[in-house]
């Protein structure tokens, strides 16, 4: 009796396997799996294998290497200086345009630079920077990441500033706030979910970016993203893929910060 | 009113700012110098040498570049589609978790995703040149068409799905008089969206062409003149201008275009 349902339950399920709407997700979820998610096993497994064997040498070996400090040491500060630069001209912009009505439009032309390829955009800062006689080193790389990356402070900032509830500013004010304190008692707490957004999707670009800092320092300054490139091109994949890990557990942790704050709302402010 | 125009200063101030070195691109194309000087006084030589004088090279990136932009594109949107419809109707756990996969090649940043693909295509022997550039590329702009697709869905009602299945049509049928239709709209957009960031591609396509290959798209070719020593030929000030009256043209259009479909909603 037994054995006889076995195999009648399985030709069932063949039986019953129709072609639902469900279906239609199986080929891109096989890609997923195959072109996502085996690539950054790999990666994964590749930090573990050290002349063929399993060990730590690659983290080692990374922890104890004075240059790759180094780097990461000015990857951190120039990625911290050029967020909170963003932040500071970036929320004036975000602030001021959320209280007009053509702001919806103006914002338009914040973002639109991004979208010419940010290597002509590095090449006419490199050129102006020349022309102006300065050298090129740390305060080039800055300003050159401020400017191709405060499109992407403005942007999240500008959608949740221009979504808060104007009676809050009203009721502080009705309650007698000046409008300073209406400011940092209300409008700022209120943005906080766009300050975060703006705050990550500035800071994780700019320390992985790639190319950016070479071409504004005359290849003086090498940050994370430049470094996990030379890695590879050096053929240390072990040290490489370990740097890889530590760019997208960061990635993976902001995310996971943006996610909590917006209630997953995040996905809706990116585009 | 000093308030007012203090604000107004500073938009235009930051707006002045982050356009002055675009502007100077194009006010430079008509100097036949790579060194934002005007030696020669104002001339279109640089463009006549675009035209009749650039390396092959130029004129083979630039058909790589459309090649592998339309043929992902295309790809990403059919399979972004199709799996949009797919992952609506999965179950809400399963879906979750796709969802959040699909979101990984968005976050990630682009030069993990170029390494770890770089490494996937070494360790299972990918042949080199197109193929690779054309997974990796569709690896990425599928997301977006996925993301693009599914408000769509959601928005839909799912009465007349099934309002169509009792009137008799067939599954098939119902799909593509009522499902199909009502995504169009983000399908398109998706397609634009994967059409752009193919287009507009740098770091994937530069670890992953192949130094053997020869492949090059307009950017990767960019990227190998400007390390050159000897700088910029002035032809690409040109090409720069091109491109970058191109964006402005299509981003302003888009957005007007969608900025007037909301004001007619809006006025409903």
């Amino acid at each position: 009796m037994k054995l006889k349902d076995l195999p009648k339950k399985a030709v069932d399920k063949v039986k019953n396997f129709r072609l639902t709407r469900r279906v239609f997700s199986y080929p891109y979820i096989l890609f997923l799996l195959l072109f996502v998610v085996t690539p950054l096993v790999i990666v994964l497994v590749n930090a573990f294998i050290y002349d063929g064997t399993l060990s730590f040498q690659n983290f080692v070996d990374l922890a104890t290497d004075g240059s790759s400090l180094k780097v990461l040491g000015t990857s951190i500060v120039v990625g911290i200086v050029t967020t909170v630069i963003c932040l500071l001209l970036g929320y004036p912009v975000a602030y001021i345009l959320a209280k007009w009505k053509s702001g919806s439009v103006l914002v338009v032309l914040f973002i639109l630079p991004m979208w010419v390829n940010f290597l002509i955009r590095t090449y006419a800062l490199q050129t102006i920077f020349e022309n102006m006689a300065m050298t090129l080193g740390m305060g080039t790389v800055i300003f050159g990441m401020v400017y191709n990356f405060i499109p992407f402070m403005i942007m999240p900032l500008h959608t949740t500033i221009s979504n808060i509830d104007k009676s809050f500013k009203e009721a502080a004010q009705d309650l007698g706030a000046s409008p300073v304190q209406t400011f940092f008692k209300s409008t700022l707490p209120l943005s906080l979910p766009g300050i975060i957004s703006g705050i990550t999707m500035v800071f994780i670009p700019t320390i992985s970016a790639f190319a950016i800092s070479q071409l504004l320092s005359n290849n003086s300054i090498i940050l994370f993203g430049d470094s996990i490139n030379l890695k590879f091109e050096n053929k240390l994949y072990g040290v490489g893929s370990v740097m890889s890990l530590i760019m997208l557990a960061l990635v993976l942790l902001s995310n996971f910060f943006i996610n909590k704050i917006n209630k997953g709302e995040a996905a809706k402010n990116l585009w | 009113m000093v308030r007012k125009i203090a604000e107004k200063g500073y938009i235009f101030l930051m707006l002045g700012i982050l356009y002055a070195p675009i502007l100077m691109i194009i006010i430079y194309s008509f100097s036949n110098t790579n060194n934002f000087t005007f030696p020669e006084g104002f001339t279109f030589e640089a463009y006549v040498q675009l035209f009749t004088n650039a390396p092959k090279k130029l004129w083979d990136s630039l058909l790589n570049t459309i090649i592998i932009a339309v043929v992902s594109s295309v790809l990403s949107t059919l399979i972004g589609a199709i799996s949009a419809v797919g992952i609506y109707y999965l179950k809400p756990r399963a879906r979750r978790i796709v969802e959040n996969v699909n979101q990984l090649p968005i976050i990630n940043s682009e030069i993990v995703m170029a390494v770890s693909l770089m490494l996937f295509f070494a360790t299972f022997g990918f042949p080199q040149g197109y193929v690779r550039l054309i997974i990796g590329h569709v690896s990425f702009c599928t997301p977006y068409v996925i993301l693009s697709v599914m408000p769509r869905l959601m928005q839909m009602d799912p009465n007349i799905y099934e309002a169509a299945l009792d009137l008799g049509a067939s599954p098939i049928k119902a799909l593509f008089k009522v499902i199909i239709p009502t995504i169009l709209p983000g399908v398109i957009s998706g397609f634009a969206m994967a059409f752009t960031i193919s287009l507009d591609d740098f770091i994937i396509t530069q670890l992953n062409k192949g130094a053997s290959t020869g492949i090059d798209t307009l950017s990767t070719y960019l990227y190998s003149s400007l390390r050159n020593a000897s700088g910029l030929k002035p032809f690409w000030l040109p090409v720069f201008s091109i491109i970058i009256l191109l964006v402005v043209f299509i981003v302003l259009f888009s957005n007007l275009h969608s900025y007037k479909k909301g004001g007619k909603k809006e006025g409903k």
